[in-house]
């Protein structure tokens, strides 16, 4: 466990956040093999991948191939679903997170998940739902909440929008404030790596607009997982692109290769809107 | 005849009906009221708030002494019967394939399906009979008996109203299982919840039987637990069945008052409630 829990340089970040804490080529996590099943149903297969830090990476495919149940396999959500299950290895730093010495809130703590709908805490503040994840883990004093609440606002680029009203409802906001404010309060508790199921899906262009642009800005901090059914969005927004089709991986590589010469002749149908 | 002025005929026509079913259903409601408050108001005096009955045959006196008796018995009730419905009733939306869920369940529906005066029984063979005397405890039990399967089945219904995603989000963020249930969710519907219950203590409050030969009433100002004690609902029974007219007026008033009592319990709680957790809207 002890490698999972945060250094204690982190329990206090500073204002302005360090620069990427690792060298731009390193892998932050990896899956090894790893096959999510429900039950009897394999829902993803056998699926060996590499997220590098501090770059997007997009999982595209038709629906039901099983991207949202792989991206919940990587902050260990797959076995709270009913009949959850899994098979394989995936490491968080070289870590197995279904270690079995590996809590498993802590471990999301380091792998903050963002959903397709907004799904701010409707009974909280705007405040409080940006101090939520610091405070479960038992961090309270005032003034550090005070300077991660707003130095995350800043990094979801709502700070400007709720600064005066820090203390009225989340429900006030539209939609995509809403969105933003689901991604500040998952990075509030500076994770390792952000999970987005997409995160767009539900929002008008110009808010999807403003979400792009934001991951360019958390890429520096995080390394970014996001699934999209929207083609132009993987494009513009991820280094690397993986293909999934009926559960298991079929290509993945280099944003701009997958888009331009794919290998397998189903990535080219599929991002060539032939079916999906 | 065009389609744009045929939709807007059926759609009066459906408002019409349901305005309609809506008023059959309030109607009584009204009646009772306005019944009560015209039967039971001329009564109501200082004394009837402040004192305890007059010997049978003599005018005067009130009835403080089941007021009392009432916010005794249903408190002491509620103070078993809340938590413990709660408790069972988060339970079983946090487990719903958990086989005691299932043996739960059908408790409770088998329990709110059970005649009031069926649990009366209950209680005083398991209670009166063996201590060997009536009790407001005994009616107290008896109502708790009543009061928990209301409480667990509002409660998880309430709590299954809550989307699912708002409890994943909580889990992606870290939070262990029981505080999600409980300051996400729970908290989330407590509204709902704290209106469920307050709908259960008025339910109990106006119950009769159980209390019949479980707390059996009495004539005097009581505040001990272990003895007979009088309650609203035993009053309203023995002065409308008395042979006297002015206790039939009293039985009128009593009932007035029962459901003053009920009415300001759920309103003051409803505030208290608002004022405590404010939702901005
Ligand atoms: N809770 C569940 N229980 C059983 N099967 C499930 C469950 N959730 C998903 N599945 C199945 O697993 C497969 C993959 O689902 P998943 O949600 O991962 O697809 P997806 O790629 O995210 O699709 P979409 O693009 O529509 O979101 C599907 O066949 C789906 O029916
Ligand atoms: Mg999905």
């Amino acid at each position: 466990m002890s490698d999972l829990q945060p250094v204690a340089s982190r329990t206090a970040p500073p204002l302005v956040r360090a620069p990427a804490r690792t060298s731009a080529s390193e892998v932050r996590m990896e899956t090894v093999e790893v096959s999510a099943m429900y039950g009897k149903f394999t829902a993803v297969k056998e699926v060996s991948l590499r997220f590098a830090a501090n770059r997007v990476h997009a999982l595209i495919g038709p629906s039901g191939c099983g991207k949202s149940t792989f991206l919940r396999a990587l902050n260990r959500m797959h076995e709270l679903s009913e009949h959850g299950w899994i098979t394989g290895r995936v490491l968080l730093d070289g870590q197995d997170i279904y270690g079995s010495r590996v809590n498993a809130m802590q471990l999301r703590r380091r792998v903050g998940m963002v959903f397709q709908r907004p799904t701010p805490f409707p009974t909280m503040s705007i405040y409080d739902n940006v101090a939520a994840g610091l405070r479960v883990h038992g961090r309270h004093r005032r003034a550090e909440l005070d300077t991660v609440v707003e130095q995350s606002l800043q990094q979801a680029a709502l700070w400007d929008e709720v600064k005066e009203r820090l203390r009225a409802s989340a429900m006030t906001l539209s939609g995509g404030q809403q969105q933003r404010l689901c991604i500040a309060r998952t990075v509030a508790p500076s994770p390792d790596v952000v999970l987005l199921d997409e995160p767009t899906a539900s929002l008008d262009p110009q808010s999807t607009q403003r979400i792009e642009e934001l991951l360019f800005e958390l890429k520096r901090d995080y390394t970014i997982v996001i699934v999209t059914h929207n083609m132009q969005q993987a494009a513009r927004v991820s280094d690397t692109t993986s293909f999934f089709y009926m559960g298991t991986m079929v290509e993945s590589g280099p944003t701009r290769q997958i888009f331009t010469t794919p290998a397998d002749e189903q990535t080219e149908a599929y991002i060539t809107g032939r079916f999906g | 005849m065009n389609h744009r002025g045929l939709r807007r005929g059926v759609s009066n026509l459906m408002v019409g009906l349901v305005t309609g079913v809506v008023l059959v259903a309030l109607l009584p409601l009204a009646f009772i009221l306005v019944n009560l408050a015209l039967q039971g108001a001329g009564s109501l005096s200082l004394d009837f708030f402040t004192r305890t009955p007059a010997p049978a045959g003599e005018s005067g006196g009130g009835v403080v002494h089941a007021i009392v008796g009432t916010l005794i018995i249903v408190g002491a009730a509620s103070a078993i019967g809340l938590p413990v419905g709660l408790a069972a009733g988060i339970y079983c939306a946090e487990y719903p394939a958990s086989r005691l869920t299932w043996t739960t369940r059908f408790v409770a529906d088998v329990l709110n399906g059970t005649p009031s005066i069926v649990v009366g029984v209950f209680a005083w063979a398991w209670i009166v009979a063996t201590q060997r005397h009536f009790s407001a405890l005994a009616g107290s039990a008896a109502l708790a008996i009543l009061m928990i399967p209301m409480v667990l089945r509002t409660t998880e219904e309430m709590i299954k109203l809550v989307p699912s995603s708002l409890r994943e989000a909580a889990l992606a963020l870290g939070y262990p299982r029981w505080r999600t249930s409980l300051s996400i969710v729970v908290r989330t519907t407590l509204p709902g919840i704290v209106t469920g219950s307050l709908l259960a203590v008025a339910r109990i409050a106006g119950e009769t039987a159980p209390l019949l030969f479980t707390a059996l009433g009495s004539q005097y100002l009581s505040f001990r637990p272990d003895q007979p004690m009088a309650a609203l609902p035993l009053t309203v029974f023995t002065y409308a069945t008395g042979p006297y007219e002015e206790w039939h007026r009293y039985a009128w008033a009593s009932a007035l008052v029962l459901i003053l009592v009920v009415l300001v319990l759920s309103v003051g709680a409803r505030l208290a409630i608002r004022r405590r957790f404010d939702f901005h809207g």
